[in-house]
């Protein structure tokens, strides 16, 4: 049955809960405390009910069985039901990833049209401020977890193993785990309201966060159980890039993508941990009566911050980097030419994550911290610049006297290099001390933020769903929709977010449910807008909807790439490839006299495998 | 379909993956990225303990406990160690006995943490500004102590079989190097606890 292990799982995590619940409260009551308390209670049944869900959906069967000397059970690699189960199969987990973060996407989108009705006219509208600011929250972690995941878990997994030609992850049982963690998030932030919500947004800043509704502790965990996920993510990333490259894939040949999602996976393994570690203290100071944000007992909240954005801020090029690895991808197969300055592009990824470990402290500009340490961090902020406008210069000149085929995907990644320019010039406005302590807290921010990730990052994902749609679901999407989507989209969204830089600019606070009566007609201006960018994700939804099921099927290579990942069927066999390829040049040798990226030798003989240029 | 073709598998999808690349080779990087990955975490843990309470130490920290407990715990690596080399050389009494050797200093140790909490308890409890810092540390600590026991009681209990061999010895180097990792973390930890100020 397609649904037992799920089940199981389920059943497992009640089992797991009970045990951990019931094992607090006999603890506390052996030594003399009051036996119930909520938030330990709640805190202990939860790790234990994770460890039953990962037992139950399958870590048991594929994995646990070992350390008791018994043989694990191989999982089940065919038919639809795979995907509700324990996969080992990369691109079976890339598909999970993919559903599960589009879904918490729509909901997430819907939950920010909410607080726009809220803020379509000053006073109340249709909530009250705590509802808004818990909408606000969720709104703002659950995009998180998309912007980080989307292409981490998504993308990566799916493709990584077969630009590269490998059959797989280096580790795949860990990485059917690192998805399966995901599930449990969903939930804990979906309950937060059930337990009083939460009113930090995704930031849970101290002293709020410990003293606030025990929605918090929900959040708290769900965010440190995400980290763990990200954490095993990107280790797995960097060891497949590292050892399962297919022969002649020298590091001078690998695909830009797989170069960003190298870069990114540096990021999520080490800094991770540093969030880890913040998430940690805000929970001990509310479980465990630490005293890490109580300022009477020397606690300094601060010290959360540096913690927080020390992961925080090198977190938003775990989602950038790769949107600029997917980017460029496009724009070189769609310009039917090299990408242009590859190397440049390679080290300036390298610069980004080195420079990301020393840049946090531009959050804390207006927190209080010593001055001392505002003009070095402004420095290396903008040094960032740099780098970013070295991949940005890549595009260009990939773009330049290209042929360009303006196919969806295509119009997706010039509109990310758009988008994205309005992101970074207007970041430096918030790297400028004497700028960012005005613009600090206003919708400047949001509308300078949602231009980087969702402007930039959301625009090269929905390209990628659109370019690698083929490959995925082996049949090919409706076009003339597509582009519709995009333009709809690239239209209704510059309308709403430049907007928002206005209201900024009027000193519009950022994360309050009211506002005064001067700023009314800006934010129904924006209210409006925000809803037609809303309409056009029905679009996008029906769309790869309908394709999935119905659509036409698709042929192996629909774009005449010449990245590995199009050289085999669509979708692709369990193994990827009938045989290992033999990597000979570079995968963008596009227009180049004679140029072969990679050799494949298929059941029967060899065969030269060179796209068209 | 092309994998129908191949020979049908003898063991886990993971060791037949990529036959020509050695697993022991990627098992090692992986062990060494979640390494490295975990050191982050123990780094910021005991810069928490600098931002906050500075390099201010109470009088009361018990010393000649502190010293035992290091003692313990650096013994174990040693033993730990000989259990690696035993049964990479798949000498198995050798690695039974050390292995067997290197829980019960582990335990010891746990033990050691139990008097070290209760000790504090009367002197700077968690709520304190330095308890806080003591409380935290030697807790994820000991949990990762804890989870290496479990780990070293997993390859006790596998090797008592005689599973391991010149060939075949991953589990055991695996858990090992990751009990090293624990012992080191602690002599980062125990200056920083008991000897600063
Ligand atoms: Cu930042």
């Amino acid at each position: 049955m397609a649904f037992l292990p799920l089940i199981k799982a389920v059943l497992f995590a009640a089992i797991g809960f009970a045990v951990g619940a019931g094992a607090t409260t006999g603890l506390r009551n052996l030594l003399g405390m009051e036996p119930w308390s909520t938030e330990p209670v709640v805190t202990m049944g939860y790790v234990f009910a994770l460890i039953g869900w990962l037992l139950g959906v399958g870590l048991w069967d594929a994995w646990a069985r070992e350390w008791f000397g018994k043989q694990p059970k191989e999982p089940l690699h065919e038919g639809w039901a795979r995907f509700l189960r324990f996969s080992t199969d990369h691109k079976v987990i890339g598909v999970q990833y993919l559903v599960t973060m589009v879904v918490i996407m729509l909901l997430a989108g819907a939950l920010s049209l909410l607080m726009r009705v809220e803020l379509a006219a000053p006073g109340q509208t249709i909530m009250g401020a705590s509802d808004f600011n818990t909408t606000m929250s969720l709104h703002g972690i659950m995009m998180i977890a998309v912007a980080v995941a989307t292409v981490m878990g998504g993308f990566a997994n799916f493709f990584v193993p077969l630009m590269i030609g490998a059959e797989d992850v280096a580790f795949p049982r860990i990485n059917a785990m690192s998805y399966w963690i995901v599930p449990p998030v969903a939930v804990l932030l979906l309950a937060t309201p059930l337990m009083g919500g939460f009113d930090t947004g995704w930031t849970a800043y101290p002293p709020l966060s410990v003293l606030n509704a025990s929605g918090q502790l929900l959040f708290l965990l769900a965010f440190l159980t995400f980290g763990v996920s990200s954490i095993l993510g990107g280790l797995n990333f960097l060891a497949t890039i590292i050892m399962l490259r297919a022969p002649g894939m020298s590091w001078g040949r690998l695909p830009i993508f797989v170069w960003s999602i190298f870069s990114a996976a540096l990021i999520s393994l080490t800094a991770t941990q540093s969030v880890a570690l913040g998430l940690l203290t805000v929970i001990l100071d509310r479980v465990a009566g630490t005293s890490f944000y109580n300022a009477a007992e020397g606690g300094n909240a601060l010290l959360y911050e540096h913690v927080f954005w020390f992961y925080s801020h090198p977190a938003v090029y775990i989602m950038i980097l790769p949107a600029f690895g997917i980017a460029l991808e496009m724009l070189t197969h769609f310009s039917r030419k090299p990408l242009f300055a590859y190397k440049w592009v390679v080290a300036s990824l390298l610069t980004v994550v080195g420079l990301s470990y020393i840049v946090w402290a531009h959050h804390l500009f207006t927190s209080g911290m010593g001055d001392y340490l505002h003009l070095p961090f402004m420095v290396t902020t903008e040094l960032i610049s740099i780098p970013t406008g070295m991949v940005f210069l890549s595009g260009l000149g990939t773009i330049w006297q290209g042929r360009l085929w303006l196919k969806t995907p295509m119009l997706f990644a010039l509109g990310f290099l758009m988008n994205f320019v309005i992101g970074g010039v207007t970041g430096i406005f918030l790297a400028d001390v004497p700028t960012d302590i005005n613009l600090q807290d206003t919708y400047f921010v949001v509308a300078h933020f949602h231009y980087t990730i969702m402007g930039g990052e959301i625009f090269a994902i929905l390209g990628a769903l659109y370019y690698w749609f083929p490959k995925m679901s082996g049949r090919s999407y409706n076009e003339a929709l597509g582009v519709v989507h995009f333009w709809w989209l690239f239209l209704s969204y510059n309308v709403t977010f430049i907007s928002m830089f206005w209201v900024g600019i009027l000193g519009m606070p950022r994360r309050v449910a009211d506002y005064p009566a001067n700023m009314a007609d800006a934010n129904l201006f924006v209210t409006v807008a925000s809803f037609v960018l809303g309409a056009s994700f029905l679009v996008f939804a029906g769309n790869l909807l309908y394709s999935w099921i119905k659509g036409p099927v698709a042929s192996a290579n629909p774009w005449k790439a010449r990245t590995l990942e199009w050289q085999t069927s669509s979708p692709p066999p369990l193994e990827n490839f009938p045989s290992e390829p033999t990597v000979v040049g570079s995968p963008y040798g596009y227009g180049v006299a004679g140029s072969v990226h990679a050799r494949l030798a298929p059941a029967g003989g060899s065969k030269e495998q060179d796209g068209q240029s | 379909m092309a994998f129908a073709a191949r020979a049908p598998a003898p063991s886990h999808r993971e060791e037949r993956a990529h036959p020509h690349k050695s697993r022991l080779g990627i098992n090692r990087l992986g062990l060494w990225l979640f390494l490295l990955s975990d050191s982050v975490f123990f780094g910021v843990l005991l810069s928490t303990r600098y931002y906050l309470q500075g390099v201010r130490t109470p009088e009361e920290v018990s010393q000649p406990l502190g010293l035992v407990l290091t003692s313990v715990l650096l013994l174990s690596s040693l033993t730990a160690y000989r259990a690696e080399t035993s049964a990479v050389h798949g000498n198995q009494a050798g690695f039974r006995r050390n292995t067997l050797f290197t829980i019960l200093l582990g335990a010891l140790f746990i033990v050691g943490v139990g008097v070290e909490w209760a000790l504090a308890f009367s002197h700077f409890p968690p709520d304190t500004g330095y308890g806080t810092v003591l409380f935290t540390t030697t807790g994820i600590h000991a949990f990762h102590v804890v989870t290496g026991l479990i780990a070293l009681a997993v390859v006790f209990r596998l090797g008592k079989d005689g599973r391991y061999s010149k060939g075949n010895f991953w589990p055991a180097e695996g858990v090992v190097k990751y009990w090293h990792f624990v012992d080191v973390a602690w002599v980062f930890i125990y200056p920083t606890l008991y000897l600063v100020g």
